[in-house]
């Protein structure tokens, strides 16, 4: 039987939810972004006027400002935005519970089993979109199609509150002309290298040979090339905007440039810490830590290593941490942004291997010992008990447990 | 049009769903609800809000009656 897959993109989602709350400002420019004050001042979202106005999502606020000097700037109110997010995966639960979420406002949906009750898959986005408009107050753009790479596309074709349908018929007229750009997965590099091989459109892209581009993007290539022609198998996953699988992180861009060591200590404890509360909650525990530092040049690198044991104690991730980020900054700049995660999961109650020599018994209190901790936390709240580190600089020592914003995760799992 | 936020008298039934009786208009005055003839989840795009909302009669008018998040609000004229 042929899949019936709907992708639902919730239009401008967060601008479209700070109009609906504020009737005022319907009608003019708006754009959601990052606090100013404390340097997060970016573009998160902006409505449609705001788009005629060539305003970009991810811009600096002062750049959108000289595009639409009358652009009135909002700040973000996660917590609302969670609880719309919610609110249409209750719409969308009662058509399927094959749900995916990917990001906080897009979701995949698999409706192939319910197309007996429901009618067909065009039927039931035209309803998806009715009831969102009605019952959210938001506007919703479907994709429909047999795989979840088109229908993907077919949800960014028309917007906003439309429906498009990708076929089996139709898909060579519509997605083939398409810049290869606009296909899942095709980043700005990938683009560029494709482009360079004159391979302009997704159509160029799935008369390739699959092992031509295998040769120039590796195993990625082969994957596109499935991907362009409609051959993407990929199963839509059971799948909260909530669930981080392969790993944890958390990252922060500092109200202030970190200018020292000392700095950056204190910034790497407290993202560790958040880090290390996360992954106890979810019961999980790594072997590699990753961190992530861009400097204030927006110029940015990513360095790991592994742990010697999987551990969800904070304080080896954040020593770990701190070696990796000695190793591999030189201080040429002061940093505007770091970021520590984990990776490389398994299930805390794994087995471990034991060792006669290293404090495997300093590991197992260390462990309890932030048990411990997150239980005062919870009861008392974040900062009822901290490392003395996080004393030194106040700024800094932000909650990112609680400020944790959720970015889409990987489309693989 | 303005948000206007009531204070709501309102009835749990046993099987769980909630019924208002009256409420105070921000003037003091306290009006009862004759009838709900309906429920369902709806945004407000006149006032801005989103919840359930309740279609009743008051004095033999129809008004919208929203629960958004514990609280009652109303769509005010002006």
């Amino acid at each position: 039987m042929e899949k019936v897959i709907l992708h639902c993109d919730l239009n401008s989602f967060y601008a479209s939810v700070e109009c609906l709350y504020n009737p005022a400002i319907r009608d003019k420019p708006v754009a959601v972004c990052g606090r100013a004050d404390l340097r997060h001042g970016i573009v998160l979202t902006k409505n449609q006027i705001a788009k005629q106005y060539g305003v970009i999502t991810g811009e600096a606020i002062w750049q959108a400002r000289k595009k639409c000097p009358q652009l009135i700037i909002v700040n973000p109110n996660y917590p609302l935005y969670l609880r719309f997010a919610q609110e249409a995966r209750e719409v969308y639960a009662r058509y399927t519970d094959q749900i995916e979420a990917f990001g906080i406002d897009e979701c995949w949906l698999d409706v192939t089993g319910s197309t007996g009750l429901f009618g067909s898959g065009e039927k039931m986005a035209q309803e998806i979109r009715e009831r969102m408009k009605k019952e959210l107050g938001v506007t919703v753009s479907v994709g429909v199609s047999y795989n979840k790479t088109f229908a993907k596309l077919g949800s960014d074709l028309k917007k906003p509150d439309a429906v498009t349908i990708i076929s089996r018929e139709n898909y060579q007229q519509i997605v083939w002309p398409l810049p290869v750009g606009e296909l899942l997965y095709v980043g700005r590099s990938t683009k560029r290298k494709l482009e360079n091989l004159a391979i302009t459109t997704i159509g160029k892209l799935a008369a390739s040979s699959p092992a031509y581009l295998k040769r120039i993007l590796g195993k990625w290539g082969e994957v596109l090339w499935t991907f362009a022609n409609g051959f993407d198998e990929t199963p839509v996953s059971k799948a909260g905007f909530e669930n981080a699988i392969k790993g944890i992180g958390n990252s922060m861009t500092t109200p202030r440039d970190l200018q020292s060591l000392q700095d950056a200590k204190i910034l790497i404890y407290a993202l560790s810490d958040s880090v290390a509360q996360r992954l106890r909650k979810h019961h999980l525990k790594g072997r590699t830590v990753q961190i992530y530092i861009r400097d204030n040049t927006l110029f940015s690198l990513e360095r790991q290593a592994k742990l010697a044991n999987a551990t969800y104690a904070s304080g080896p991730i954040a020593e770990k941490a701190l070696t990796i980020f000695q190793d591999n900054y030189d201080w040429q700049k002061p940093i505007r942004s770091l970021g520590v995660r984990v990776t490389d999961l398994v299930t805390a109650d794994s087995c471990i291997q034991l060792s006669f020599f290293d404090g495997q018994a300093r590991q197992l209190k260390l462990e309890a010992l932030e048990r411990s901790m997150d239980e005062i936390r919870r009861r008392f709240g974040h900062y009822a008990v901290q490392r003395g580190v996080l004393l030194t600089d106040t700024p800094l020592n932000a909650n990112p447990v609680e400020e944790n914003v959720i970015h889409p995760v990987s489309f693989f799992r | 049009m303005k948000k206007v936020f009531v204070d709501v008298t309102a009835e749990f039934s046993r099987e769980g769903s909630l019924l208002p009786r009256s409420f105070i208009w921000e003037n003091g005055v306290k009006y009862e609800i004759d009838r709900v003839y309906e429920c369902c989840k709806a945004a407000s795009l006149k006032v801005g809000g989103q919840g359930l909302r309740y279609r009743c009669r008051v004095r033999g008018k129809e008004v919208y009656l929203f629960f958004e998040e514990g609280r009652w609000f109303m769509e005010g004229k002006k």
